[in-house]
């Protein structure tokens, strides 16, 4: 017969990763779901249902497709392959798993399936591809931390055989937690919900703002056929949420009004085949659009959104040294301009998602988050509930970059569960994740610059506006950081920088990697182009000049006196800017229409939180077997937290790294660390974990009564402790515990020091400044505006290196997203809420990365370290513009630089008479 | 749900006489459309009709199967008329949607920016279109009507994409994108070119998607050029001064229209140059 009617079937027959299955569900359903929810292989990831990322890539008949554009009914009769299955019994994929963990090719590993399927598909076809192979099979996955050349480095490399060193700090060990990213065990936050757990979807408005009713809801429920519709009726506590103390301003459910598109006024929960069908469009509900404002410009106009911010503004910030206004008055040059960035999404690949079960009095939280403890805090809030109540256990964090800092998904299911008194799960779609989670605030900056004729910086003045949604957020935060930072890693003796935060009918602004200090670069790094270029003095040497030593006081009036490394910085970046000048110059000789550019930035970011206490505990004991235990609630997404943590603490005890126990991060096991954002946790939670060491160390010296320099052992039920003279044991079982758990326990905490700014912004906002520069080459096509990256240089002070490859991870993973910020990315409300229209790069996008590596020490972090998450994309889009200006000799100010942009930049220019170049 | 999987052409055409089915091939276009959601309704699924994959030449024309992947046209070896399109077919999306797209898909989603439609336009390409009442073809260019319109009729499907043979024919296709994969086009040229010996553009096809609701041949531009040698003076006068006003492109998140109008104007210019360069 020539018709298969699959109706008539009990069920779609394939071959699942060597095995026969059969997966009773609708044949119209997309495969990655039914893998996932039915056949139980939830290493296949889903990250858009759109096939706009590549993550739920498996192989079909030995050709990667992805799962989420499959019907299952497709595949019946076919051979489907994915990551677990793949590691499990291909060689060629064991191989490729080896090289991933030696590159670490995964950071938060969400891509790593689909990286990893879609490379083995490339290597059964031929073992030593070239890289435009490489990058062309891997052109259909997103990844948003790695900026994807250590994956390509790691495929290239498939088959090697060098091994990573393992040891303390200083030593480019793979990632402690690596090894379930590569082989398909990770579990994420849709990972973990049992089968059969109720699902709950948000029914999210449509409108900018708008009042609303709700009709009649015990109708729609019976009808239906769901347990439970919530809405802000049901919130037990109090409605609200924040980050920022005073600042808790957004409700979980819209209480009759809503203020940004897909603000939630209800959540229906019931079991997943009824939720999932829903066609929520017909949830009874009635809205009423109201007058709102998107553009700050317009935010005075529509009435206050919140009590006491008049005319929507939501804070200031206010930094002033010296008399910037005389300066620039007297100043030799002076350069000026206005910039903008718009709303940047943080595009992680695995969307916000939570599963919640009550246990007695107690609610339990599975979920990704990069801020547990806050998290807690927030929920009790919510429900009414004491702290104790709550219990936060992270999932693997599938990318963060400071929203996943906030609570999302979390507080729907803590609420359904509590109130059922069952499980209940909950995943954002894509759209529901870009549309309403927290993105970088839109910036509208105009700034003026002024130097004496040997090229010294004499004053500058700044005025920041920044879009900040709906909600705070934090909003405060960026209105605080930016005029510390917006005089850039440079010696600014005069000095005036005013921002404000506004709020608008949009998702609120937040954190992202940077805290606004991105956009504050961005106006002030190309204006020390157009000073240096009317000064005639080298671009790099006009800023090597300028930059902080020790011993200058920064604009908050604070100096260090060792550890400020910017001028290394340029100094390493020196041979690489002579030699990329004279490459552009050679290769603009032979005329035509790509012209090539060289662009240089600087940068410096402050550790930690602003001027405010941000301690992190650290927990660690030796069990009486001999096992040494760490308890590590420092959240890794993906930096590498779990690792950097681990060798800094076993540096401190003086023992194996390899040899140590991690266990968390679960609110119940392991003490605050902290969230995982400014910055703060190689530095912060890192010296708590150093302190830890340190005091379990000094305990077991003082119990060997032996000196600072003995050897100390820990295994097979006792410690061993060796020194000039000889070798001591102490059976553990021999020694009074400290508790049930441990023989031996330490519980050390570090909080940075800093001091308050005064009212004119004065003061020790910070203990720790991390410094870079970068260099960007690149050639723009005059004729289309578009732009090739051909490299990025990329020097950081670190201080001191805990694990040199996961700095050149991190900095690469940022290089990646300061490509975005600069050339495609914007997420503009209503639009753009989707990975097709919302761009971020893939990987022929980003070029190779040189990361030079800059150890200046410093006084107050853990062997010298610094933080670096933050650091890393701050120059990269400066550098990128300026680049740009120097290829083609047009200035573009209003970012991205999309290549209609710079042409038209160009075709300004080139109209103008008055244009130099 | 009904999920129905024919195996001829004749059971596709029987099951979708009554009207309700829902076509699904690649799936590429059919689950993004459905985004968050889960597909009701009965479907009927074409990926295994074995007669409408491949590629066949047959007299002075060829016959690309409606459910040919752009895999398959990527990789298979065919004549320089065919580089735009295999171009193209490298351009789709990635891999992974290059290996599960149609091509038929391609041009039935009636996208205006569909990367498969300028490279057939430029060579006069067909749709075959079968019903219960027998086949009809009908140009390209008259079956995509507008955005997401297609000419296709109640319990009609798409067969195959028929393209005349032009052994002399040489092609070129340049997409601009805001990055290098997975993107959607922000302007996209085609060009099918045949040259005389001393240079000359003897015959030229022209056609740009992305700029208008249907990718457009552009005639004005077509006759411009020819007679003229890519590279000479008259040739880039004739490029700059061509009417390009059977374009009406739109300002969106991609580009400005102005710019879109700008852009494609160089892009034809190297698009021609490169076909007429193209090795035989």
């Amino acid at each position: 017969m020539a018709l298969t009617d699959i109706d008539h079937q009990p069920g779609i027959s394939f071959s699942l990763n060597g095995k026969p299955v059969r997966v009773d569900g609708p044949p119209s359903e997309r495969l990655s779901y039914a893998l996932r929810e039915r056949a139980g292989t939830r290493d296949v990831k889903v990250g858009c249902d759109a096939g706009d990322c590549g993550a739920c890539t498996i192989l079909i008949d030995g050709n990667p497709v992805c799962a989420c554009t499959t019907a299952l009914g497709q595949v019946d009769g076919a051979v489907i392959e994915t990551q677990a299955g793949l590691f499990a019994a291909d060689p060629i994929a064991k191989d490729l798993a080896a090289s991933f963990q030696r590159h670490q090719a995964a950071q938060c590993g969400i891509c790593t399936p689909g990286m990893m399927v879609s490379a083995v598909a490339l290597l059964r076809d031929r073992s030593k591809p070239d890289q435009a192979a490489v990058e062309d099979a891997l052109g259909g996955v997103l990844c948003r931390c790695t900026g994807y050349r250590k994956i390509i480095d790691a495929v290239m490399d498939c088959g090697g055989t060098t091994a990573n060193p393992v040891g303390g700090v200083g030593t480019p060990m793979a990632r402690v937690d690596g090894l379930p990213k590569v082989s398909g065990t990770e579990r994420f936050a849709d990972d973990v919900a049992a089968e059969g757990t109720l699902v709950l979807r948000l029914v999210r408005c449509p409108h900018h703002r708008a009042g609303f009713e709700l009709g009649d809801l015990d109708a729609y429920k019976l009808r239906t056929g769901l347990d439970l519709i919530l809405t802000v009726a049901d919130v037990p506590g109090d409605n609200r949420f924040g980050v920022i103390p005073g600042f808790e301003d957004q409700p979980i459910f819209a209480d009759g009004e809503t203020r940004f598109k897909g603000e939630a006024v209800a959540a229906v929960v019931g079991s997943a085949d009824i939720v999932n069908a829903l066609d929520l469009t017909e949830f009874p509900v009635t809205y009423t659009p109201l007058p709102h404002a998107l553009l700050p410009k317009d935010a005075a106009g529509i009435g206050d959104m919140h009590k006491g911010r008049d005319g929507n503004v939501m804070c200031r910030g206010f930094v002033k040294r010296g008399d910037a206004s005389a300066a620039l008055q007297s100043a030799a040059v002076v350069a000026e301009g206005s910039f903008s960035t718009g709303f940047i999404e943080h595009g992680y690949i695995e969307p916000e998602a939570a599963v919640a079960r009550r246990v007695g009095d107690r609610i339990e939280v599975q979920c990704c988050t990069q801020a547990p403890v806050m998290n807690q805090d927030g929920i009790a809030i919510l429900m009414g509930l004491p702290k104790e109540s709550v219990r936060i256990i992270p999932t693997a964090v599938g990318g963060g970059f400071g929203s996943k800092l906030d609570l999302t998904a979390q507080p729907y299911v803590a609420l359904a569960a509590w109130v059922l008194n069952k499980p209940v799960r909950v995943t954002y779609s894509r759209i529901e994740s870009i549309s309403t989670s927290t993105k970088r605030h839109p910036s509208e900056i105009t700034m003026r610059i002024g130097a004496d004729a040997d090229g010294t910086i004499v004053g500058a003045e700044f005025d920041g506006i920044f879009n900040t949604g709906a909600y705070a957020s934090w909003g405060p935060t960026v209105a605080n950081r930016v005029p510390i930072h917006a005089s850039g890693p440079y010696k600014t003796p005069n000095y005036l920088a005013r921002s404000a935060g506004i709020h608008t009918n949009t998702a609120p602004s937040g954190a992202f990697r940077g805290f606004g200090v991105p956009q504050s670069a961005l106006a002030q790094e190309p204006l020390y182009d157009d000073l240096a270029d009317a000064l005639g003095i080298d671009r790099l040497e006009f800023r090597r000049r300028n930059a902080l030593r020790n011993g200058d006081p920064t604009v908050t009036g604070q100096v260090f006196e060792t550890g400020m490394g910017i001028v290394e910085c340029f100094d390493v970046l020196e041979p690489h800017w002579k030699r990329a000048l004279a490459d552009a110059a050679t290769a603009n000789a032979k005329g035509g229409t790509v012209r090539r550019g060289v662009g240089i930035a600087g940068g410096w970011y402050g550790c930690g939180n602003t001027s405010l206490s941000n301690p992190s505990t650290i927990r660690a004991g030796i069990t009486l077997d001999g096992h040494v235990v760490l308890h590590q609630g420092a959240m890794d997404i993906g930096q590498g937290a779990n690792t950097v943590i681990a060798q800094i603490f076993a540096t401190a005890l003086g023992v194996p790294v390899d040899g140590i126990d991690i266990v968390g991060p679960d609110t119940d096991v392991t003490p605050d660390a902290g969230k995982t954002s400014a910055s703060r946790q190689t530095f912060v939670t890192g010296n708590a974990a150093r302190l830890c060491g340190e005091a379990m160390r000094a305990r077991i010296l003082r119990l060997a009564n032996v000196s600072g320099d003995a050897e100390i052992s820990v295994g097979d039920g006792a410690i061993r402790v060796r020194d000039d003279g000889g070798e001591r044991l102490f059976p553990l079982d021999t020694l009074t515990p400290d508790n049930a758990t441990y023989v031996l326990e330490s519980v050390e905490s570090y909080d940075p020091p800093t001091l308050p700014l005064d009212e004119n912004g004065q003061g020790v906002p910070y203990a720790v400044f991390g410094t870079t520069a970068q260099i960007a080459e690149l050639e723009v096509d005059l004729e289309l505006g578009t732009v090739k990256l051909l490299k990025i240089t990329a020097a950081h002070d670190v201080g001191k290196a805990i694990n040199p490859l996961l700095v050149e991870g991190q900095v690469q993973g940022g290089v990646a997203q300061g490509i975005g910020l600069a050339l495609m990315e914007e997420f503009l409300p209503g639009r753009t809420e989707n990975l097709h229209d919302y761009l971020i790069p893939t990987v022929g996008d980003v070029p190779p990365i040189e990361t030079l590596i800059v150890e200046s020490g410093d006084e107050h972090g853990p062997y010298g370290a610094k933080g670096l998450g933050e650091h890393c994309l701050i120059p990269t889009a400066p550098a990128i513009l300026n680049a740009i200006k120097h290829a083609s000799g047009a200035r573009v100010a209003h970012l991205p630089a999309t290549p209609d942009r710079v042409r038209a930049a160009i075709l300004a220019q080139t109209q103008s008479p008055s244009a130099k170049n | 749900m009904q999920f129905h999987r024919p195996e001829t052409i004749d059971a596709a055409l029987g099951l979708l006489a009554d009207g309700s089915v829902t076509m699904l091939a690649g799936g590429t276009d059919f689950f993004p459309a459905r985004a968050g959601r889960t597909a009701d309704g009965p479907v009927l699924d074409l990926s295994r009709v074995s007669g409408l994959k491949g590629i066949t030449k047959s007299g002075d024309a060829w016959r690309i199967g409606a459910t040919t992947t752009w895999s398959h046209i990527r990789d298979a070896d065919l004549p320089p008329q065919f580089t735009a399109l295999q171009l193209a077919a490298r351009e789709v999306g990635s891999i992974q949607i290059q290996n599960a797209g149609t091509i038929a898909g391609n041009i039935c989603n009636a996208s205006p920016a569909a990367d498969g439609v300028p490279p057939l336009l430029a060579m006069d390409a067909s749709v075959e279109v079968a019903g219960t009442s027998g086949s009809r073809t009908v140009p390209l260019g008259q079956f995509i009507t507008g955005v997401r319109s297609i000419a296709l009729q109640p319990g009609e499907m798409v067969t195959a994409v028929i393209v005349p043979d032009r052994p002399s024919d040489r092609s070129c296709f340049l997409k601009l994108g805001a990055r290098r994969y997975l993107v959607i086009s922000m302007a996209m040229v085609a060009a099918n070119v045949s040259v005389t010996s001393d240079g000359a553009l003897e015959s030229v096809s022209i056609a740009v998607g992305a700029c208008s609701p249907v990718a457009q041949r552009i005639d004005t531009m077509e006759r411009a050029l020819t007679g003229l040698v890519p590279g000479s003076i008259d040739f880039a006068d004739a490029l700059q001064k061509a009417d390009l006003s059977v374009l009406s492109p739109i300002d969106d998140v991609r580009a400005t229209a102005a710019y879109r109008l700008d852009a494609v104007r160089t892009l034809i210019g190297r698009a021609v140059t490169r076909a007429a360069q193209e090795k035989e």
